[in-house]
């Protein structure tokens, strides 16, 4: 048997051994401890402190006493509103079908609600990772498009046909946000490219594209898209006003891409593309494998501003006489028996818009994240 | 025939690179003149010269990441003008080592030696795996295989670099100083790595100045300086007896620490 070392050096080691591998000591810091390093450090700090306790005090119970304590949801009635102190939060109740679709026809509402219902979940199902392939993506985005187009349009399956005309509502801000991004993307992504291109036909053609729309506000691009495009259009051709209004936001923000993803493009180092070269790869292989997708991930936060942007413009269909959440909510509140009660609307509507904008904003920063993930740049 | 035999044998008569009166200016700048120079299937070339004198000018002209304007280069008999189609056969055949790696960041080791196997060789996936593995191990790093290029050291990275390369199963492996950008503890492994493939029998051209190295393996050595090539010689007679004072004055240079 090999000498042993005697118990008490091997106990000493073992004890060295487990102090070398402590972890780090935890920082806890009390309430009290923090309040006093951070809201009474100084003098200065201290008033400032109280002040802004005082300033919450005056304000913040008042706004909890109109929205929660003397607030009415129930019954819809606006005589029973008038006598509450506080938000009458029943013109919701009484007016959200409207709110939520528009003009489309009372009837048929549980088309575009299932309309909503099943875009959420292809929504939700392409943000989760584990779906991130084609052969989940490509099959699930058909089958849910093709639904939805046929639960709001109708004209199969015994649905009666509604004209794009008479969608509203979140229906409509759904499929304005949702083309607006999935044509301006791609868009994007092939201005950006055509600006950066050895080609000076294609690199004037796409600086021309993308200063001129962009030089132009919005609200003029949708009302061409909606008056002026058709009289260029040989007689007896007609293109959906929707179409082309859904057409004229996805050109619009795809110059907002372009010039984003253009800013990603140059931040790739020029080593990438002459090691893609010397493998011997071509400009489309080293743009879909190389470039693309490291130019990309470093404008997220910069693509993500204009997605957030496209959201709530969705709005502005208003001009060319489409209603969608916003405007349906004010067309209802309009009600002379409601009317007095348009800040409840109004205010409900913002919560809906913040929860929707808030979510994008929240998954862009996931999305840095888990791509993130391994690397280091 | 065995290994030390080929060695022994040095390169063979087939000429494999072939620089006939290259000259290049960047702007005004005159970066190449008359450059001549022949290399030969087997046969390994240590360019050297101080920094500035075109030597990585050069060997970038030699698959096109870098145009000449005058004069003809030949790779493997192929002519490198402005056809697209031979710029990419020659870029197949040749593969290149950069100072800086250049591996892709969002791939991870394994995609980054595929990547070219699959999309320009038109390999299967699980071929081309296995053909990566094969050459992980060849420089000693399977065991990274499923890491990004970011999590490695240095070293790790370049013998990537240098197994991507040789994934494309290269005629020639241009090397545009490859241990300028690492840790003194890490250019011995890459450095290893390269004297294993030029014991292989591999076409060399290296532009470096580790002269250790350039003594191991060049057959030939090429000194450049102001955009010229002052000296080419073979290997002994270059260190041994330099002809010229410039190519004199350099060696004492890096030579004397």
């Amino acid at each position: 048997m090999p000498a042993a070392p005697s118990p008490a050096a091997a106990l000493a080691e073992r004890r060295a051994r487990a102090r070398a591998a402590l972890p780090p000591p935890v920082e806890r810091v009390g309430a009290l401890r923090w309040m006093r390093d951070n809201l009474f450090s100084s003098l200065a700090n201290t008033l400032l402190t109280l002040l802004t306790v005082a300033a919450l005090a005056l304000v913040v119970p008042p706004i909890l006493m109109w929205a929660f304590v003397g607030s009415v949801w129930y019954p819809p009635d606006p005589e029973v509103c008038r006598a509450a102190t506080g938000a009458c939060w029943a013109v919701i109740v009484e007016k959200h079908r409207v709110m939520f679709f528009g003009l489309y026809p009372y009837a048929e509402h549980w088309r575009p609600f299932l309309a909503v219902i099943l875009y959420v979940v292809a929504v939700a199902l392409t943000c989760w990772r584990r779906c991130w392939s084609w052969q989940v993506l490509v099959p699930l985005w058909a089958a849910s498009l093709a639904a939805i187009v046929v639960l709001m349009l109708g004209g199969i399956f015994g649905l009666t046909v509604i004209d794009t005309g008479q969608w509203g509502g979140v229906p409509l801000t759904m499929v304005v946000f949702t083309a607006t991004v999935t044509l301006g993307l791609p868009l994007g992504v092939v201005l950006a490219l055509g600006r950066r291109s050895e080609m000076p036909v294609i690199r004037l053609l796409s600086v021309l594209f993308i200063e001129f729309i962009r030089a132009v506000p919005l609200v003029t691009i949708l009302f061409c898209a909606a008056v002026v495009f058709p009289l260029f259009l040989p007689p007896g051709w007609n293109v959906d006003k929707m179409v082309r209004v859904l057409i004229g936001m996805g050109i619009f923000y795809g110059c907002y891409f372009a010039e984003v993803i253009r800013g990603g493009l140059q931040a790739i180092p020029r080593g990438q593309y002459e090691a893609a070269a010397s493998l011997g790869l071509s400009y489309w292989r080293t743009t879909r494998k190389i470039i693309l997708p490291q130019a990309l991930r470093i404008v997220i936060p910069g693509l993500m501003n204009h997605i957030i942007s496209a959201f709530k413009n969705s709005t502005l269909v208003i001009i060319v006489g489409l209603f969608d959440l916003l405007n349906a909510t004010g067309a209802a509140v309009a009600d002379p028996l409601w009317i007095r009660y348009y800040t409840e609307g109004y205010l409900f509507v913002a919560a809906v818009y913040f929860v929707g904008a808030f979510a994008l904003s929240k998954y862009s920063q996931q999305l840095e994240r888990w791509l993130a993930e391994g690397r280091r740049y | 025939m065995g290994e030390a035999a080929a060695r022994a044998a040095g390169p063979g008569h087939e000429t494999m690179i072939e620089l006939v009166e290259v000259n290049k200016w960047f702007g005004d700048f005159h970066v190449l003149k008359d450059i001549n120079l022949t290399v030969r299937r087997g046969e390994r070339v240590v360019v050297c010269g101080p920094s500035g004198s075109g030597k990585s000018t050069m060997i970038r002209c030699i698959n096109r990441l870098e145009s000449h304007q005058r004069g003809r280069i030949l790779v493997d008999g192929i002519e490198l003008t402005d056809n697209l189609k031979n710029i990419e056969a020659v870029r197949s055949e040749v593969g290149m080592v950069f100072q800086s790696f250049n591996l892709f960041p969002h791939l991870r080791v394994i995609d980054n030696l595929t990547l070219a196997p699959i999309w320009v060789r038109r390999m299967p996936k699980k071929e081309a795996e296995d053909l990566a593995m094969v050459y992980l191990e060849r420089v000693r790093i399977p065991e990274q295989a499923y890491k990004y290029p970011g999590q490695l050291s240095g070293g790790q990275q370049q013998r990537v670099a240098i197994a991507r390369a040789l994934c494309m199963r290269p005629k020639i492996m241009l090397f545009d100083e490859p241990t300028s950008a690492l840790d003194p503890e890490m250019i011995k492994e890459v450095l290893d790595v390269m004297v294993e493939l030029a014991e292989e029998g591999m076409t060399m051209m290296v532009v470096t100045h580790e002269m250790g190295f350039a003594k191991t393996v060049a057959h030939k050595m090429v000194f450049m300086d102001a955009a010229e090539i002052v000296e080419e010689a073979p290997t002994h007679d270059f260190f041994a007896a330099p002809r010229s004072e410039r190519t004199k004055l350099f060696l004492s240079q890096v030579l004397s620490h």
